[in-house]
């Protein structure tokens, strides 16, 4: 790893002013996907912003019926903290990786990532939740843009994620064990006005929307809706030396099964 | 070099690090800290295990400036204060959850974390909490059998999943 500066500052302001002084800084949360990145020399920043000494970025609160998360809150404290407001959410932070993952690991480092197969994308996307970001909101339908891409701009950071609560949701992961990430997993939650699925671990393009699901399952929120619908095309499937393309196109229709038979 | 400064199995310590100084070489280069073990460097073995602020975390995957102000313990300040072992330590000799000893700071870290957590686990639950740890000797029975004796339950031969 080479060396580089490291910033810690108290605020969102100083944050973002130090990013936009220095294009060659990243912002750093849990550092557990960077650190390992950095030391591969696939990331070499000029400076580290870090963000874990600013306080306006950690912690959950109810705003008006919905759940506010913010950007630098661990895994293991959403685990906690959202196993009565949101369990669906509780749950799945309490299942990514290993327990010191989750001591260090942030909802909006794993957000901004946008990894293919990572698990808080296909809960952000399925509760259809707002990320803020120090400029603006963004609806969960702009924000992923594909693979490791999404709408955020150069020196943007995510400060808080904002969770409508579903009448009931539940994310089905199968875990691949070696990397602890998901093989293909769905978030599947239902609300008043109908059912939103959302895949994760599956696509090339990252974590997606399977809309036919959402229409069957907003008719009768019930395992034996999927039962005529065929999954999703096994064309611009993941395809590596865990599972085909095809396997995983089937995963998401047993995940999405099970998510909806556990909700 | 930046100025550093944490609280290290209960003494306050500081030291000059370069921002991509990792926590432990902190621990092993500077304060020669050498029981916390690198295995993999990548993340994924949990040979580097510590508790920051009470929460275990993989010392190689945390800046040494990022734990500036923190509370860190390590398989040094784990013993008893008069030498003796502490209850988790001896549960490993006594239920022979060593091998080589090289996972083994890490996984008595971990035990010691998921005991906090946890007083009472059960067999799955120790399980699940060690997901982090990997013992390349492969000795994961009598490591869990050596966690439930800890927590002071009955010790039942256990299998495979
Ligand atoms: C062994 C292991 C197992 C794992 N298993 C899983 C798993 O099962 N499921 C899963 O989803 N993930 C898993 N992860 C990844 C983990 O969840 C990471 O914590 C997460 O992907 C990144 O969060 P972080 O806070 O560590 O981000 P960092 O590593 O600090 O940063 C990641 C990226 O996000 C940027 N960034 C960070 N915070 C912000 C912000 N607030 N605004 C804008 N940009 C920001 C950084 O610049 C960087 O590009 C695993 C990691 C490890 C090491
Ligand atoms: S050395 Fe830190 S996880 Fe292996
Ligand atoms: S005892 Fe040898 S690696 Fe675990």
């Amino acid at each position: 790893m080479y060396d580089f500066d490291f910033i810690r500052p108290a605020s969102v302001e100083d944050a973002v002013a130090a990013l936009a002084t220095d294009p060659e800084a990243i912002a750093f949360s849990g550092g557990q996907t960077l650190m390992p990145a950095m030391k591969q020399r696939l990331a070499s920043p000029s400076a580290v912003v870090s963000l874990t000494g600013i306080a306006a970025l950690k912690g959950l609160r109810d705003e008006g019926g919905r759940l506010w998360i913010g950007a630098a809150t661990t895994h293991a404290q959403v685990a906690r903290e959202a196993a009565d407001s949101y369990p669906a959410l509780a749950s799945l932070a309490g299942r990514i990786g290993d327990p010191s993952v989750r001591a260090r690991g942030t909802i909006g480092g794993s957000l901004a990532n946008n990894d293919p197969s990572a698990c808080y994308p296909a809960a952000v996307l399925g509760s259809g939740a707002t990320v803020v970001t120090d400029r603006r909101e963004i609806a969960a339908d702009d924000f992923f843009e594909g693979m490791f891409t999404t709408a955020l701009e150069e020196g943007e950071i995510v400060t808080a994620v904002i969770f409508p609560r579903p009448a009931r949701a539940r994310y089905e992961k199968f875990r691949q064990p070696a990397s602890r990430f998901p093989l293909t997993a769905a978030f599947v939650a239902q609300f008043d006005d109908g059912v939103r699925v959302a895949i994760t671990g599956a696509s090339e393009g990252g974590v997606f929307r399977w809309t036919e699901a959402e229409r069957a399952l907003t008719g009768n929120f019930a395992p034996e809706s999927l039962d005529d619908i065929a999954p999703p095309d096994a064309e611009g499937m993941i395809s590596d030396l865990h599972g085909s393309g095809a396997y995983r196109a089937h995963l998401v229709k047993v995940m999405t099964r099970r998510a909806v038979a556990n909700a | 070099m930046h100025k550093v400064s944490m609280t290290v199995n209960g003494r306050p310590v500081s030291g000059e690090v370069e921002g991509r100084t990792l926590l432990v070489d902190f621990l092993r280069v500077n304060l020669r800290l050498t029981g916390t073990h690198v295995g993999c460097d990548t993340s994924q073995c949990g040979a580097c295990t510590v508790h920051m602020d009470d929460q275990p975390v993989k010392a190689c995957s945390v800046l040494a400036l990022d734990a500036e102000g923190a509370d860190i313990a390590t398989i040094e300040g784990m013993a008893n204060a008069d030498g003796s072992l502490s209850t988790i330590q001896q549960a490993f000799q006594d239920y022979h959850g060593l091998q080589c000893g090289f996972c083994t700071p890490g996984m008595v870290m971990a035990a010691a974390a998921l005991l906090r957590e946890t007083p009472r686990p059960t067999e799955a639950e120790v399980r699940e909490y060690l997901d982090g740890n990997i013992c390349r000797c492969t000795g994961y029975h009598n490591i869990v059998k050596a966690i439930m004796a800890a927590s002071g339950q009955e010790v039942v031969p256990v299998a495979a999943e």
